[in-house]
Formats: C-alpha cells, structure tokens, sequence
C-alpha cells in the first residue's frame, strides 16, 4: 500500500485548508523558483524520465508531449488546462479542483515553464459552478502573492493565468473541441493532424494537459523523476488517484500507486464490493468507455495501462464502477450508449447516426427483443463507427458495447431465447 | 444537445440590457482573452445573461452577447443551443438535475427521480405550477463516488436516497436551502466509515522534495548529466 508521504494529494478529503496558506504549509509553492531556474530542458527531460503518462485517459507521455511545443516561435504559446471532467465515473480532478487548487495553479507554471508558454487557460466544465469558484479565489490569492503574472515567483518568468467555464457538453473534454469551445464556438473537434502543439488555441501552438496530470507534475519535479518511477511497474510509474464507485460498501476517491492489484485497492479502500468479493458481477476499470470487465478477470487484473490493454480495456480515467450481482449489465451498458448517443456533438454521421442506432439495439436486448443474429450485426455495426471519426467519442461509446458482447453473450441470448418463448409471434423475424 | 423543457407558451422579452455591474462582470471576462479573440467570452458572457434573466436565456439576451461580441447573432444560437446548461424556456426557481447515468442509477438514481416527482407532481422536463421547481434528467455530473447526485442550480447534492430527496425538497418548499454536500455528512469522497489513506497529518518538507534539501540536488545534477 502506499504510504501517506508518498502521497501527493494530501488534502484530497478537503480536511485541510485549500487557500494559499494552507496550500503553502502543506509544500505547495515551495521551492518553485527553484524548479523554474533548472530550466526548461530539465524539466521536459525530468518528466520524461519521470515516466508520467496522461492522467485524463489516453494515457500518452507527458514529458514528450511537452517536449512537442516549439523551442522558439513567433506566435504566443498556450497550455491549456483541461478540467472538464464528465466520463461517467470520473470524478478526481474535482477534487483537486476545490481542495488542492494551488497544487494546480503551481503545476501550470511550472509546465508552462517548460513549454515556453505565455498563458494558462484552465477550461472546467459548467457544473462545477463551487469548483471554479474555489480556484478562481486560488488564482486571485496566487496573483496577490506573486506567484502568478509578471516575474512569476521572482523567477523572471511571465505567465498568466485564466479561467474559463464551459457551459455543459461532454465532447469539450476532448482536447479539439475544448479549443473550439474556448474560442466561443460549438464544441466540435477538428480533424488532426495539424496537432495542437503546431495549431492549437487561436492558431498557436497549445498543449492540453488533463488537471492531475498538471497537478502531479510539481511532485514529479519537486521529489524527482527517481522517485515518481519507483513507484508502481515500467511503463506505469507513479500515484494516480482512483475513484471507486457503484456496489461497494465504501464508494470514495482515493491515491494508490500505480499497478495496485484491482481487487486489492476495491477491498482496502472501498470497503469491498458490497456482499463480498464473490458477490461481484464485473467491473468497469476506467470509465465509462473502458470495456467492462468479469469478475475473473478482475480477481486479479492490476490497475495499470498495460495490465488492462492486455485485457482488452483500458485503464482511461482510473474510475472504477463496481457492479455487483444484482446489477442488470444490459441496461447498465445501454444507459452508457444513452449517454454516448445524447453527447455525440452530430458533426460525423457514423457517430451522429450509429450511436443513436447502437442505443435504440441495446435497449432492445435489455428486454430480449431482438434476435441472436443481431448480436453479430450489433458487433459489426460497432467496428464499423469505431475509428471512422474526426475524434474518439465514437470509439468509447462503443467499446462498452463490445465489452458486453465478449464478456455477456450468453446472457444477451439467453434474454432473447426467453422474450422469444413469451412472445414467439411478436419475436419471429 | 440542449433540449427545450417543454410546458406552457410563454413570451420572449422585448430587449436585454446588461445591469451596470454585470457589464463590468462581462468585460473583465473579455479582457481574458488576446484582442480580436473576444467571442472567447461568448460562454461566460451567456452564463451571465441567463443568470441576469432568472435562469433562463430570451432571445433578445443573445443578440445583446451577439451585438457586445461583435458576432453574429447566429453564432451565438448555435452556441446556446449546443450547450445543455442555456436553458431557452422560463425555468422554475429550482432547477433539479438528476444525473441518471451508470453510476447514479446504480446506486439509487430512479430513487431520487421519483422522490421529486411523487412530491412535485410533475414528471421529466416539467415545471410546478407555483413556477418553483423544474425537474430536468441530466449526464454525468463528475461526483460518481457520491452518487446518486441531484443538482440544485449551481449547487451538488449527493450521496441522496428517496427520503434524503423528500427533505431536500421539503427544505426548499419551506423557503431554506440546506447546505450542498452529502446527505450523510461524509467529508468530500472520503469512505463513510472513516479513512483508509491520508491518516498522518501532510508534511511540507516531504512534498518541497530536493528544493529544500540540497544534498538532493546533487543526485539531480547527476540525472542531468545522463540525460
């Protein structure tokens, strides 16, 4: 288990005071200026070696994609904060939002730092009305102490610092469509390449960052890439902080090392899966898009990007829907593709199309209506959407759905056989 | 995205204008964004209007965005209809959204759906004749581990059940707003029954890492070096 000095979130349970000064007795902005007159190179090259991956689902190489931003430009550059957290079972950087804001704030200069960019925007969905709230009174705190603006930290080092509230739409989580957003316009991604480190916010080179994988970073340069990667497995180093929700006895969010053993963290944190470990159905490891997993496949999977690829999932967001034997794992899966079907921004027609089909399907099979050949089409109609997109909505809607068929084909036939014997006029092709 | 709430036939305003204080409010928004760019603040700017007009936003509202953003007015419905939080009907003062998604529904949601409509005998995108309550079924809200979650204008209850949801609205009926946060009293997303992580108090020299340790910086430099 990880110890609590290895923990970086320590006022994740918001017990402690979140405005600068309790920030600041808890070893936020301590010792900035010092990480910032390392340079540049030294902070890419530390998060690098850090082995820090994405912290917002895709799970891509922080270090390296910082290291994408041009050295020299003539345009300003941006970082871009994204805080518009909204996959279904995702609810982390809320907490570092209200409670741990200055961790954020100082990880945006100290990525901005390394970056070379001249401004911040922090983009958080429109929900987390308090949330705001709190780091906008974070940003006026740090701006008031020099921590933020010109000679940030006396360090030499301008950057500014903006929020920006979004106004309800999942798609702006993708880093595409939070630039059209940002720009005041609907949130549809654009089609890439040009990537956002050549053309990003306004035309300039931006980089999007997922908030704790920010907020993490001042650790990872303060404590050391040395001691970031001895945590967890290679490839899937460091803490990451978990969110465990649905049939357990104890739902909550809590830091774990990388790799922690499934079973292990739901037991220790969550107070087990509600009736016990054996009254467990299937879980989904990292947010809604990750396909669902059976329960022996989660007696022993570890809560790491490697672990869960090889078991055809994902460690995404590192949000855990637990789901016990009591669950209707149809209709859990086809409340999903609702959601996906409801959040489709309608610029692609196979996901402004094919997601609506794809739900209207599923709920058929929640009660058995349809035929066993449908399954097959279902699964084709699926790989059909999938990838065939400007942006990976598409792709995470339907992987639930082609989890459910892996792992719960004979459930969905054995609801058909049974619709079928009550109704066999109704139900025959 | 964003779908009308349907119910009674009601009238656009005439015109908009942004009280004095509210402009100031939109043009420190603007100032956020470079020069030329300031369509930037057409979601704040919005945002501002809707809560200027009692939680929802007339027409006139947006050709006033459009006019002060220098957009045009069809920019600006695009926008208010994409986003689900633009409400474009008169809204009761309490705007209930329950998340129904997944995680809420798992631990209870349909519970807190009926609790509101039992006690306000109105269903899915209605409004109580008193003009006090709509109750509207939103996506996700981000507190899954608190789940079931209702949201009351900018506010998040959670950790709800159907009684917990009665005396919510029995509260709000009676003119109080009880205090945001989980009906359980838990702290944040801390388990219920005390904490598992985060038992010792935080230690400042532990998180300043090397920068207030020199000896440390030396190991650096020598990281540097290889790198």
């Amino acid at each position: 288990m990880l110890a609590d000095r290895d923990r970086v979130f320590t006022n994740l349970y918001g017990e402690h005071d979140w405005h600068l000064a309790g920030a600041r007795a808890r070893g936020d902005w301590d010792g900035t200026r010092e990480v910032i007159l390392k340079g540049r190179d030294w902070i890419v090259n530390e998060c690098k070696e850090s082995g820090l991956r994405g912290r917002g689902g895709a799970g891509f190489p922080t270090g390296l994609k910082w290291s994408f931003m041009p050295k020299t430009s003539d345009r300003p550059c941006y970082l871009v904060v994204n805080a518009d957290e909204s996959e279904p079972g995702t609810c982390k950087d809320r907490d570092i939002l209200r409670w741990e804001p200055h961790k954020l704030l100082e990880g945006c200069l100290l990525a901005g730092v390394g970056m070379g960019v001249s401004a911040t925007y922090i983009y958080i969905r429109g929900e987390f009305y308090n949330e705001a709230q709190h780091l906008q009174v974070a940003i006026d705190e740090a701006y008031a102490a020099g921590l933020l603006g010109k000679n940030a930290c006396g360090s030499g080092y301008d950057m500014d610092l903006y929020l920006h509230r979004g106004a309800g739409a999942y798609i702006c989580g993708e880093e595409t469509g939070l630039l059209e957003s940002l720009e005041g316009r609907k949130g549809q991604p654009r089609l890439k390449p040009p990537f956002p480190a050549a053309v990003g916010l306004y035309g300039c080179p931006s980089t999007v960052n997922n908030v704790e994988t920010i907020a993490v970073s001042t650790a990872v340069l303060k404590r050391g890439a040395a001691w970031f990667s001895s945590i967890g497995r290679p490839r899937n180093t460091g803490t990451k902080i978990f969110c465990i929700s649905g049939h357990v006895e104890q739902p909550c969010n809590v830091e774990e090392a990388m790799s922690i053993p499934m079973k292990e963290l739901i037991e220790r944190h969550a107070g087990g899966v509600r009736g016990g470990w054996d009254n467990l159905l299937a879980v989904i490891p990292g947010g809604s898009s990750t396909p669902v997993l059976p329960k022996e496949i989660c007696d022993t999977v570890l809560m790491d990007f490697d672990s869960l690829v090889a078991q055809k999932s994902g460690l995404g967001t590192a949000a855990l829907i637990v789901m016990d034997k009591s669950t209707d794992i149809v209709r859990a899966i086809a409340r999903l593709s609702k959601f996906y079907k409801h959040e489709s921004c309608g610029q692609c027609t196979p996901c402004r199309e094919g997601l609506g089909w794809v739900w209207r399907v599923v709920e058929r099979m929640v009660d058995g209506d349809a035929t066993v050949a449908e399954i097959d089409t279902l699964q084709e109609m699926t790989t059909e959407i999938e990838g065939h997109t400007i942006c990976a909505l598409a792709d995470g809607a339907v992987w639930p759905v082609q989890g459910l068929i892996r792992h719960f084909r004979p459930e969905l036939e054995r609801r058909i056989a049974e619709y079928r014997a009550a109704a066999p006029r109704e139900a025959a092709e | 995205m964003s779908e009308p709430v349907s119910g009674p036939p009601f009238e656009q305003p005439a015109d908009f204008e942004f009280t004095a204080e509210n402009l100031e409010r939109a043009k420190a928004h603007i100032a956020k964004y470079p020069p030329g760019r300031q369509a930037s603040a057409v979601l704040p700017l919005l945002d501002l209007a809707q809560r200027q007009s009692g939680g929802w936003l007339p027409r006139a509202a947006m050709d006033r965005v459009a006019a002060i953003l220098d957009m045009a007015p069809i920019r600006v419905y695009e926008v208010s209809t994409f986003y689900t939080m633009f409400n474009l009907r008169p809204v009761g003062r309490y705007l209930l959204q329950a998340c129904t998604t997944t995680p809420c529904w798992l631990r209870g949601s349909e519970a807190v759906v009926a609790a509101c409509k039992r006690k306000l005998g109105i269903g899915i995108g209605e409004t109580t004749a008193d003009g006090l309550f709509t109750l509207i079924e939103v996506e996700c809200l981000g507190g899954c581990v608190n789940a079931p979650i209702l949201q009351v204008n900018d506010d998040f209850y959670e950790d709800l059940d159907g009684a917990a949801t009665e005396r919510l609205l029995d509260a709000l009926k009676s003119g109080t707003v009880p205090p945001k946060g989980s009906a359980t009293g838990r702290g944040g997303s801390a388990p219920f029954k005390g904490k598992t992580a985060l038992t010792e108090p935080p230690d400042a020299a532990v998180a300043a890492g090397w920068t207030r340790n020199p000896p440390g910086a030396e190991k650096q430099g020598e990281k540097e070096d290889a790198g």
